[in-house]
């Protein structure tokens, strides 16, 4: 039920973004999430593409340094106190987000939301416990 | 009226100084045949004994002593008194990491002290000045020598160290300092601060300055007398020779008296390594011949630059030096401090990270900045910025222990790093000097 996530190494300056997203779109790839994290010197570009090897190779072959990350998607209520349901579980059982994002657009006034912990398995297992179905690759459009 | 500290020597002839040469030369060779196998291996790789040098006319037959020739005597191969007679060492960092120490007798430290004095009479000092000392104390010389200097003259020291600017300038004012010893980059940002402090250099008690440890030009002199309201004077030294006061300037400001009586010096081409004719530039060659622990004989200094025995309206008879206008190696001094980019290499393999890297040197509010672009390895990236930070961290760590000064790191992506015609440029020096 792990998704893969490609983390890209971002060096601050104009335009990288958009050569990234350039090279992607020139090969027909679609992004279903995308998130940054940085400093004022680097940063750390997480994507989540309908075709995460593509993509990946796409981006090797630029020369882009990167590594695939296993990360879970989880289904939330579209509304007020949606997510903060999903966070009281992981809280309650000691799970800590390393951080999430969400993925683009919504489905049957469900939002997904992605998580990266340390033990992906135990994520899993907790949110099935609890009611809380992790999203297939598949139902996200990945191939 | 010109005063000097020592003026029987500073004013000799040149023939009793060619005289004190040859003779303590000889004494010197003999001295390191002796008591220093890695010398007598040299010389007897050459085919010389101490019989071959008779004098100064002589010292192009011995061989030259490197920065090489240190790191493989480290540490005590070259010291010339048994240990029980050494009484300090200071030190300066190498080209990979292995410092280089030397070591001194009491009869050195003597010495060395003396040439300090002699840079801060020639500086208008006297014991009704009072010194304050704003180079590094420590195992960096500036300190320590000027210190000394300073109390051999019989000034009132206040040996503040350099660092924590607000206490510089609250001693200069409430204790009327005189005479400033600092980088010349600190003493321009003394200057500075007081200037945005609201003080005219009518308020500001110093005197005169001896700057030394890094290039500065005209137009940073300039701009530091100006400022401070005081004449600049520059001092030229090496720890392996013993540290600040090799070289020093006096009222004409226009190159630097080296001690002759302690120091030859040469002039070399650095490709060949001939002696080059009186007033032709090269790399600068100096023997110790009066040092007792750690003598040198042909150091290489790397330095580029001409000497001129032009008399002087001063009246030291001693030859001058220009200011270094280069480096025949790789040597940077950064902050006073001498950094080889080898070094970085040598901390980024260490770190994980590949040799592919730029060092930007820069001078920011008169102080010299480092930054040292790397390129982002696969081994080295993660998903997660605090892991990324952290080892950017343990990087920046890692090069302040091997060059002793903070650099900034920045991580770039891969292949930024511009590679020119095989040759990477591994330096770019943006200050103006």
């Amino acid at each position: 039920m792990t998704i893969h996530q490609i983390s890209v190494f971002l060096e601050n300056r104009a335009g990288q973004l958009a050569e990234i997203t350039g090279v992607l779109a020139q090969k027909g790839i679609d992004l279903r999430a995308i998130n940054i994290a940085e400093t004022s010197d680097y940063g750390v570009l997480r994507l989540i593409a309908d075709n995460p090897q593509a993509a990946a190779t796409t981006l090797l072959e630029q020369g882009f340094i990167l590594s695939m990350t296993p990360v879970v998607a989880v289904s939330v209520p579209d509304q007020p106190g949606g997510l903060a349901k999903v966070l009281d579980v992981l809280a309650k059982e000691n799970i800590d987000v390393e951080y999430m994002y969400s993925v683009f657009g919504q489905v049957n006034g469900l939002a997904h939301m992605v998580f990266r912990v340390a033990d992906t398995d135990k994520l899993i297992s907790v949110l099935k416990d609890n009611g809380l179905e992790p999203i297939s690759s598949e139902n996200l459009g990945i191939r | 009226m010109e005063r000097y500290y020592q003026p029987e020597i500073e004013c000799a002839s040149r023939e009793t100084i060619l005289a004190w040469q040859n003779e303590r030369l000889c004494k010197q060779v003999k001295n390191v045949w002796d008591n220093v196998p890695y010398y007598r291996r040299k010389m007897e790789e050459k085919g010389l004994t101490p019989d071959d040098i008779r004098g100064v006319e002589d010292l192009h037959k011995l061989p030259f002593v490197t920065k090489d020739d240190l790191r493989e005597a480290y540490p005590y191969g070259l010291v010339a008194r048994p240990l029980r007679d050494c009484v300090r060492i200071q030190s300066t960092s190498g080209t990979t990491g292995k410092r280089v120490v030397a070591f001194y007798t009491q009869h050195d430290l003597d010495l060395w002290e003396d040439c300090c004095a002699r840079a801060i009479v020639a500086a208008g000092g006297t014991h009704e000045d009072v010194c304050q000392v704003s180079y590094g104390y420590g195992l960096f010389t500036g300190g320590p020598g000027l210190n000394g200097g300073s109390h051999k003259v019989g000034c009132l020291t206040i040996p503040t160290s350099s660092g924590n600017t607000e206490r510089q300038i609250m001693f200069i004012r409430d204790l009327n300092a005189t005479i400033l010893c600092c980088t010349p980059s600190y003493a321009a940002y003394l200057g500075e601060t007081m200037k945005e402090m609201g003080l005219s250099p009518d308020e500001i008690p110093l005197k005169a300055g001896i700057f030394g440890a890094e290039a500065w030009s005209e137009e940073m002199r300039r701009s530091i007398q100006e400022t401070l309201g005081i004449k600049a004077y520059d001092i030229y030294g090496l720890t392996e020779l013993s540290g600040p006061g090799v070289a020093f300037e006096c009222s004409e400001q226009s190159g630097m008296h080296i001690n002759e009586d302690h120091f030859i010096a040469e002039i070399i081409d650095p490709q060949t390594g001939e002696v080059l004719p009186e007033g032709s530039q090269g790399e600068l060659v100096f023997t110790s011949i009066t040092k007792e622990a750690f003598p040198l004989l042909r150091y290489r200094t790397r330095d580029i630059c001409v000497l001129s025995r032009k008399s002087c309206s001063c009246g030291r008879t001693h030859v001058k030096m220009s200011k270094p206008r280069g480096r025949s190696d790789d040597m940077l001094i950064i902050k006073g401090v001498n950094v080889f980019p080898s070094q970085i290499e040598t901390v980024l393999l260490a770190q994980g990270y590949q040799a592919n890297y730029q060092m930007i040197v820069d001078r920011v509010n008169n102080t010299d900045t480092l930054e040292v672009q790397v390129e982002m390895t696969p081994e080295n990236f993660s998903d997660n910025l605090a892991q990324i930070t952290q080892m950017e961290k343990s990087l920046v760590a890692a090069l302040k222990a091997m060059l002793g000064i903070y650099a900034k790191v920045r991580l770039v992506a891969p292949k930024s790093i511009a590679r020119s015609e095989g040759k990477a440029v591994r330096v770019i020096d943006k200050r103006k000097i």
